[in-house]
């Protein structure tokens, strides 16, 4: 029983990593008046960059670069859009999930010939995982030696990097001035500009975060929890991402929590495929899969709490009307 | 913004013109890239969707689903409202079409399965848009979210009933079983005499397709309620002041557009499948997007840009038999890329025309 948990757990660690990543790089975008529906590709665009920049160079952090910079790249044309162009927020969103989704696999069809997979990597290619000191030797203590070599031990750096981040963006949305600025211009842009700053730039500067953190979230996909790069193997986790962002009212340390439980839902069902269930009998697995968006709708609906977005989410700022 | 200073043709004919031309330049660009000449690529895919009859067959089936998603997504712009759940909304839409065909398909023709098969697919597409509707009118959740969501809980439910209450008795296929002639659609070769189209799948919902056309346009430029929808869409504040209620043109126009994105599984599962399958919508109610932004929303612009998007679908497979490189994920890169120049991108070239038109306007006019 013991063990069957520290393996959920264990494995919701894994699942939630992504997500985490991409629900705070959308926490940027969104808190500054970004909506980001366009998280899903920018991960995608990420995840492919870093499978074929690895596969190339042999280097996991070479890969980590190149995702970072697709995944940037796409974010600067979503800001391109929806900044300088005062497009529909949206739509552009729209346009560059189908657009990664396109690219990665016509473009891993063409150059690897494997189907849209890219080839697959091993060793320095890849962010292998990290195993604490004593963890062999603790192991067999009851309790914290399962929490502590199982758990905690064991993930790859971009695990860590991920649940680091949270407290890491919290500082920076709620104790810097760049924070302030970036949830002033969220709410009432008008006011920043008043104040003399460029509300064009200091968006900009947002969807870049978003971007790199999204870069973050593709890599690990591709050459973090996988060895290579798979069409369409995000699978909607861009989405999930984005449903824990508003499950968490846009909260940095509510996001960690809402991917924390959308993680441990996947790995239930994963657990629970085809196994009975005392008392319930067989859970379809489809239910589970299904409870992330079930309980965004719920939320969304304001039947628990009120999930209120950015004032100024989804406008354009126009400077003067003429 | 800066609207009317622009004459009404550079508006609604020049600026979408080159809005698509761009797509399609960094489509190219993009076959460039890949190594293979654009130029040729456009010529097989050309010849492949209009070169044949049964080219032109397959095209046309193609585009009856995109008439149909693309109406549903501009129908609700009008409104102002935006609904991406046509993915799920046709995934349902085929639920209620097979429950139609598996009940009627063994007693009666055809053309007696037709209507309820039709009301099921409009039904059960239009149930599915209910609830983000009425989200967004009473609770004021944004629809645009709630209808992603409720396209990934449509394919886990619908996952569900085909694997555990629809497929066949002792077959590990998550299909229904095949439907018998009363609950397949005449081929349009056998219903317009003098047409071949071959194998091709085009059948008669392509007609039930351009009569929605018709219809859509009555009802948004010809009925009060599409005024009221129009009213709301241009302004929502002045719609209510003119006592508008935000609520009913809400729900009424997401149910309108559910069940056209619900009829599109007319085409796929009685004219053609002859089953529900699993993802048989793939990708189909994404595109209508696209084909709504290049439309510019309006039926007529609809039927071109969803013929456009067959011929891509259609020519798109041709092109990767003979370009092996080219797969047909080329077909979503040009999807993405017209969404981005035709939807978010719709004023880059403004300021250019205005500058362009601004000079020609300040030369004295012509002896008038």
């Amino acid at each position: 029983m013991f063990e069957t948990l520290i393996f959920v757990l264990d494995s919701t660690a894994r699942l939630s990593t992504p997500l985490l990543l991409a629900a705070l790089a959308g926490l940027y975008s969104e808190r500054s008046g970004i909506f980001d529906i366009g998280l899903e590709g920018k991960m995608l665009g990420a995840a492919f960059a870093a499978g074929t920049a690895a596969a190339l160079s042999g280097s996991a952090w070479t890969g980590l670069g190149a995702g970072i910079l697709v995944s940037v790249a796409l974010a600067l044309v979503h800001g391109f859009a929806c900044i300088t162009n005062r497009g529909n927020q949206i739509v552009s969103g729209v346009a560059i999930n189908f657009l990664a989704m396109g690219l990665t696999a016509l473009l891993g069809q063409a150059w690897f010939g494997q189907g849209g997979r890219t080839p697959s990597v091993t060793g320095d290619a890849r962010f292998g995982d990290v195993t604490w000191p004593f963890a062999a030797e603790l192991r067999d203590v009851p309790v914290i030696g399962g929490l502590y070599s199982e758990l905690l031990s064991g993930h790859n750096i971009l695990v860590y990097a991920a649940f680091l981040a949270v407290p890491f963006s919290w500082w920076v949305l709620y104790r810097t001035r760049f924070g302030l600025r970036l949830r002033a211009v969220g709410e009432n842009p008008g006011a920043v500009d008043t104040a003399g700053i460029s509300v064009t730039w200091l968006r900009y500067r947002a969807v870049i975060c978003t971007g790199i953190l999204c870069g973050f979230a593709g890599t690990y996909l591709s050459i973090g929890q996988s060895a290579s790069f798979i069409a369409n193997m995000t699978a909607g986790k861009g989405f999930i991402a984005l449903a824990a962002l508003i499950f968490a009212k846009w909260k940095p340390v509510p996001v960690m929590f809402a991917c924390l439980l959308f993680g441990f839902l996947d790995a239930v069902a994963i657990r629970l495929q085809g196994q009975q269930v005392p008392g319930i009998g067989e859970v379809p697995v489809q239910a589970i899969q299904a409870l992330p968006y079930i309980l965004t709708v719920v939320l969304l609906a304001g039947f628990i709490g009120k999930a209120v977005p950015p004032r100024a989410g989804g406008t354009a700022y126009v400077k003067e009307r003429s | 913004m800066t609207a009317g200073q622009l004459p009404r043709w550079v508006d609604y004919g020049l600026m979408p013109a080159l809005n698509v031309a761009a797509a399609f330049l960094v489509s190219g660009l993009v076959v460039l890239l890949i190594g293979e000449n654009p130029v040729e690529a456009v010529k097989v895919l050309v010849w492949g969707s209009l070169g044949r009859n049964e080219g032109i067959g397959f095209t046309l089936f193609y585009a009856t689903n995109f008439i149909f998603t693309g109406l549903a997504v501009a129908i609700a712009f009008h409104a102002g409202l935006f609904n991406i759940g046509g993915e799920g909304q046709a995934y349902l839409g085929g639920l209620g079409v097979a429950l139609a065909c598996l009940a009627l398909d063994r007693y009666v023709p055809w053309w007696v399965t037709l209507p309820f098969a039709v009301l099921g697919a409009a039904a059960f597409g239009a149930a599915w848009a209910f609830i983000p509707a009425i989200l967004q009118a009473k609770r004021g959740s944004h629809v645009v979210i709630t209808t992603i969501m409720f396209n990934f809980i449509a394919a886990s439910l619908m996952v569900y009933l085909l694997v555990n209450l629809l497929s066949k008795r002792g077959s590990m296929q998550p299909e229904t079983r095949t439907f018998e002639s009363g609950g397949r659609l005449p081929l349009l070769q056998d219903v317009l005499p003098g047409t071949d189209f071959g194998s091709a799948p085009v059948n008669f919902s392509f007609l039930l397709a351009l009569a929605a056309c018709l219809l859509v346009w009555i009802v948004v430029w010809r009925t009060r309620l599409g005024y009221e929808i129009r009213t709301f869409g241009a302004n929502p504040v002045a719609a209510v002041y003119a006592g508008i209620s935000p609520l009913r043109i809400t729900v009424v126009t997401m149910l309108m557009s559910g069940g056209l994105a619900g009829m599109m599984a007319i085409n796929e599962i009685m004219g053609s499948q002859h089953r529900l399958l699993i993802e048989f919508v793939s990708g189909y109610g994404f595109v209508g997007i696209a084909v709504a932004l290049m439309g510019r929303a309006h039926p007529v612009g609809i039927v071109f840009a969803a013929v456009l998007f067959g011929m891509l679908y259609q020519g798109g497979a041709e092109l990767a038999f003979e370009m092996p490189t080219i797969t047909r994920d080329m077909i979503v890169v040009i999807q993405g890329l017209v969404i981005l120049f035709a939807g978010a991108l719709e004023h880059m070239f403004r300021p250019a025309l205005l500058r362009i038109f601004g000079v020609l306007a300040a030369r004295p006019a012509p002896a008038a």
